[in-house]
């Protein structure tokens, strides 16, 4: 199992791949296309701004490559800023568009704290993963909800995460160790 | 809202965990990538790491202390101390860390919270306050910094920071129980989340706190021990607080 995680400067890509290969993954950071397109999986982590982030796949050619694996339905794990970045578009700075592979739009969240951060419950299944997010998915293809949030989005091949897996604990682990097994 | 979490604070100082009582007096408890795994399999929902060392080469050291406890933890987790520069928090997270923590740096020149939130995001910043009496101080509590907590507090929200770490330095060490009237004002006061930290000494002090923030700091109550985060946590749901089912 070959996974490529998306490296294009917007996020936590170390614990990433840390996660992966605790989980017996071969991983590699690509930083261009051709590898991205090559895996077996590719993960877009992603954390902090969404317009630097937008910029950095765009400079790397990395949104054309993961528009290709959608189309040729190849598996794609967006996490966090990376589920939102898959969308038609987000309205953090000013309004960003998206990758387009699923439908929907970020917005800016408007109860509780802001950030939301910490463990919350994902249903169905009642997992608690770990949460850090000030903007959350509105989209029809959300298939698990956190507090009412979209937690989980689906559409083709692209599977996208508001979450961290990747820092949740036992219950990240096994969810990733679903994901390796599906791709 | 997320379910309540209890966070270990880990001090380290020379790569080595240490914990000071009221900041002073240190004594020497271990490796932080042991007692930060330790704690994450008794139940943490987050660690916090700070580096209280005076060395030339904080960053360095912090960053080597991130990427030991990423290699082991795989709960989120925080470093603070020689943060003063966007670089020196970049370095941090790429290390593997989550968020870092900012404190004098950010008295000395609170612009610096904006450029941290600018670049790494809100969720990656937690400002962490030692207040007294409603006031702040800063140099690791030793230095009146001639500002009024809450009125810091608001500032350090508006110029982008993702969480608050709220540390009473006279509570600090007493396990007294936390400053809840302090804590109650800041819930008004501000929409981030806050983390109360200074002065637990009992389950029935960590639950009153976490009626009022989002999360508790446990340092000396821990005495540097997982299993007292174990059977503290189950005293915790006993009182009726929902934490998470870490299995």
């Amino acid at each position: 199992m070959k996974v490529s995680i998306a490296a294009y400067g917007a996020g936590n890509v170390r614990s990433v791949e840390l996660a992966l290969r605790r989980l017996g993954a071969e991983t590699e950071l690509v930083h261009e296309p051709e590898p991205l397109l090559a895996a077996d999986l590719a993960v877009l982590p992603g954390v902090g701004s969404a317009a630097t982030a937008m910029a950095g796949l765009r400079e790397r050619g990395l949104d054309a490559a993961l528009r290709e694996r959608a189309a040729a339905g190849r598996p794609t794990l967006g996490i966090c800023l990376g589920l939102q970045l898959a969308l038609d578009e987000t309205e953090e700075d000013g309004g960003v568009a998206g990758l387009g592979l699923v439908p929907g739009r970020a917005v800016r969240l408007r109860e509780g704290r802001v950030p939301r951060i910490g463990w919350a419950e994902v249903e169905p299944g009642r997992e608690a993963y770990w949460f850090a997010h000030s903007y959350t998915a509105e989209t029809p293809a959300a298939t698990a909800t956190s507090e009412g949030l979209a937690a989980v989005v689906e559409s083709g091949s692209f599977l996208g995460v508001q979450f961290h897996p990747e820092k949740s604990g036992a219950a990240g682990a096994r969810f990733l160790e679903r994901c390796l097994s599906r791709a | 809202m997320p379910l309540p979490r209890l966070i270990p604070c880990l001090d380290v100082a020379g790569g080595r965990v240490v914990k000071g009582v009221r900041f002073r007096q240190l004594r020497d408890v271990g490796d932080p990538v042991e007692l930060g795994a330790a704690y994450s399999d008794a139940g943490a929902d987050e660690l916090v790491f700070l580096d209280i060392s005076a060395t030339l080469d904080r960053r360095g050291s912090a960053v080597k202390v991130a990427g030991a406890v990423a290699e082991h933890v795989s709960i989120p987790f925080t470093v603070g101390g020689g943060i003063r520069a966007v670089s020196d928090a970049a370095a941090v997270l790429e290390a593997g860390a989550d968020k870092v923590s900012v404190n004098s740096a950010a008295l000395a020149r609170p612009q610096l919270i904006e450029e941290l939130a600018g670049v790494l995001g809100s969720q990656a910043v937690v400002v962490a306050i030692d207040t007294e009496a409603g006031r702040v101080h800063s140099h690791s509590a030793t230095r009146d910094a001639d500002r009024d907590t809450v009125a810091w507090a608001r500032e350090c929200e508006a110029r982008g920071a993702g969480e608050l770490l709220v540390t009473s330095i006279d509570r600090d060490g007493t396990r007294n129980g936390y400053d809840l009237e302090l804590l109650a004002r800041l819930r008004d006061t501000v929409s981030l989340p806050v983390i109360a930290s200074g002065g637990a000494g009992s389950a029935e002090h960590v639950a009153a706190a976490l009626e009022v923030s989002q999360a508790a700091l446990l340092a000396s109550i821990l005495h540097e021990n997982p299993a007292r985060l174990v059977a503290l946590r189950d005293e915790l749901r006993d009182l009726g607080v929902p934490l998470r089912d870490a299995a």
